[in-house]
């Protein structure tokens, strides 16, 4: 049963990421890609991480996304207003995705794909056991990158904040 | 997975789904009655005794109304909008003990849907999607009045939930647990956790009233400015839908506040009583919903007492006073436990 779920979340995973990019309206573009997030903290509950999908869904769909979605309103893009683009740019952006593609296949073919199994007993993705890693094993990285969120957040707000 | 334990939770899930249906319906009559005591009136009592009736008639006229969709509108996404904001009202009630063990059929069924190690942050995880209802459906209303109740409502939301969280957090030092089946357990016999964490307790309040968009925080659908906010283009049911979430918002939030601070459905000394398993789970339920009465009428006795803000004094109230007293209260917790404890 969880295989059927498997795919079945992975299908609904790339069909939602393919509108994210084939929209036309960017309105539908951010929903969707809401959707796919949702998808993704599913994966996470089929990997027994659910500390790791509650989080995903807090952050990227309920807090991240909120701010896409401003901002997606309050320039009302549509079809007249959207910008076009000359040749030249389409077809350097053509290369660059496709040499993008090129490798992400090639790094694919390298991992060597298995068959599909799924890591059942593994209780990483709990809370305890990602509390003590973090405050443990990834001392270090876990501080960096909190020295890196109040950097940003400090940038913010000054960016923010009116010229006197 | 055991057919039995499928057939309890299902069972389980319809009934929370129809009472939490039922008790939003008869918040409207009780707003109403409320209000009316408070301004000397009568308040609804055409239908049926005392007006008992009256959320029925006023359901079967929302649903017989004319169905109106604005011809400029996103259509998808005008639909959408509702029944995004009132399935998201409907699934926080999942993660919510309503009450102590039942004892049926020779096994314990607990009266909770699910006790996950994660519960509080289930619950505000759905509540940052009930954003998405107000947003999409006043947005795709196509109406200026809409998007600004849209924005006004997202804007709130995001700002308000981050004083909660801090707020939860200080509760969480001292609880050492996500589970609210934990939390509550934690409180039995009258170690409320109001008395331990009264500021976290009045922050977590003031921002659930924000959440909910409740006066005097119900800046989105101030009809002075905006005529009806984020759901001024809809009508019938539609329209049915957004109110009614709004009153099962507020039925979670006071179930969510019992739980959290005023321990669940404990009651003091109940322990002494010596009442076998099943009784004693009825009347746990029973205490549970008398909690949450009380914090449903604390909703409305405030609604009708107090004015509404300005959006400005909103915003400076949210982070500028609410955020840092929810830090200062989480240091507090922090360093009682660490020297203290």
């Amino acid at each position: 049963m969880i295989q059927y779920l498997f795919f079945a979340l992975s299908a609904l995973t790339i069909i939602s990421a393919l509108y994210v990019v084939f929209s036309r309206n960017p309105m539908h573009s951010v929903l969707s890609l809401i959707v796919c997030f949702f998808t993704v903290a599913g994966h996470y509950i089929l990997l027994n991480a659910q500390f790791l999908a509650i989080v995903h869904i807090i952050v990227y769909a309920g807090a991240i996304m909120v701010l896409f979605l401003f901002t997606v309103m309050l320039l009302n893009l549509n079809r007249e207003t959207e910008p076009h683009k000359t040749n030249w740019v389409k077809i350097a952006a053509v290369i660059a995705a496709g040499m993008l593609f090129l490798t992400l296949i090639a790094s694919l073919k390298m991992a060597g794909l298995g068959t599909y199994s799924l890591p059942h007993k593994s209780n990483i993705g709990f809370i305890q056991d990602i509390g003590v890693k973090l405050f443990t094993d990834f001392m270090l990285p876990f501080e960096i990158s909190t020295i890196l969120f109040m950097s940003a957040m400090i940038g913010a707000v000054l960016l923010a904040k009116k010229e006197k | 997975m055991d057919l039995s334990i499928l057939i309890e939770k299902s069972v389980l899930v319809v009934i929370l789904f129809s009472v939490s249906l039922a008790v939003a319906a008869y918040s409207t009559y009780a707003e109403r009655k409320i209000a009316a005591f408070l301004q000397d009136r009568y308040g609804p009592d055409r239908a049926g005794p005392w007006g008992l009736l009256q959320p029925l008639a006023d359901g079967g006229k929302m649903f017989f109304k004319e169905e109106i969709i604005p011809n400029a509108s996103d259509k998808f996404l005008f639909i959408l909008g509702p029944c995004i904001f009132m399935t998201t009202a409907l699934m926080t009630s999942a993660a919510i003990p309503w009450g102590k063990s039942l004892h049926l059929f020779g096994r314990d069924i607990s009266l909770q849907v699910a006790n996950l190690n994660i519960g509080i942050l289930y619950i505000f995880a759905i509540v940052s999607i009930g954003v998405y209802g107000i947003m999409i459906g006043g947005w795709a209303s196509n109406n200026k009045f809409a998007l600004l109740g849209a924005i006004r409502a997202s804007s709130q939301m995001i700002s308000y939930e981050l004083a909660m969280g801090m707020a939860i957090i200080a509760l969480l030092l001292t609880s050492n647990s996500l589970s609210i089946r934990d939390i509550v357990d934690q409180q039995a016999g009258f170690h409320w956790n109001v008395f331990y964490q009264p500021l976290g307790f009045i922050i977590f309040l003031v921002c659930a009233f924000a959440e909910c968009n409740r006066t005097p925080f119900d800046l989105p659908e101030t009809e002075t400015e905006l005529v009806g906010g984020y759901h001024t283009e809809y009508s019938s049911m539609k329209l049915g839908l957004y109110l009614f979430a709004e009153y099962t918002n507020m039925f979670i939030s006071s179930a969510v506040i019992s739980c959290l601070y005023f321990g669940g459905y404990h009651f003091p000394f109940i322990d002494s009583l010596n009442l076998p398993q099943n009784v004693a789970a009825i009347i746990s339920v029973f205490v549970l919903f008398a909690k949450v009465c009380f914090f449903i009428f604390f909703f409305m006795w405030i609604r009708w007492t107090l004015p509404r803000f300005r959006y400005d004094q909103l915003m400076r109230l949210g982070w500028q006073m609410l955020l840092p007293l929810a830090i200062v209260n989480v240091l507090i917790t922090g360093a009682w436990l660490t020297y203290f404890k």
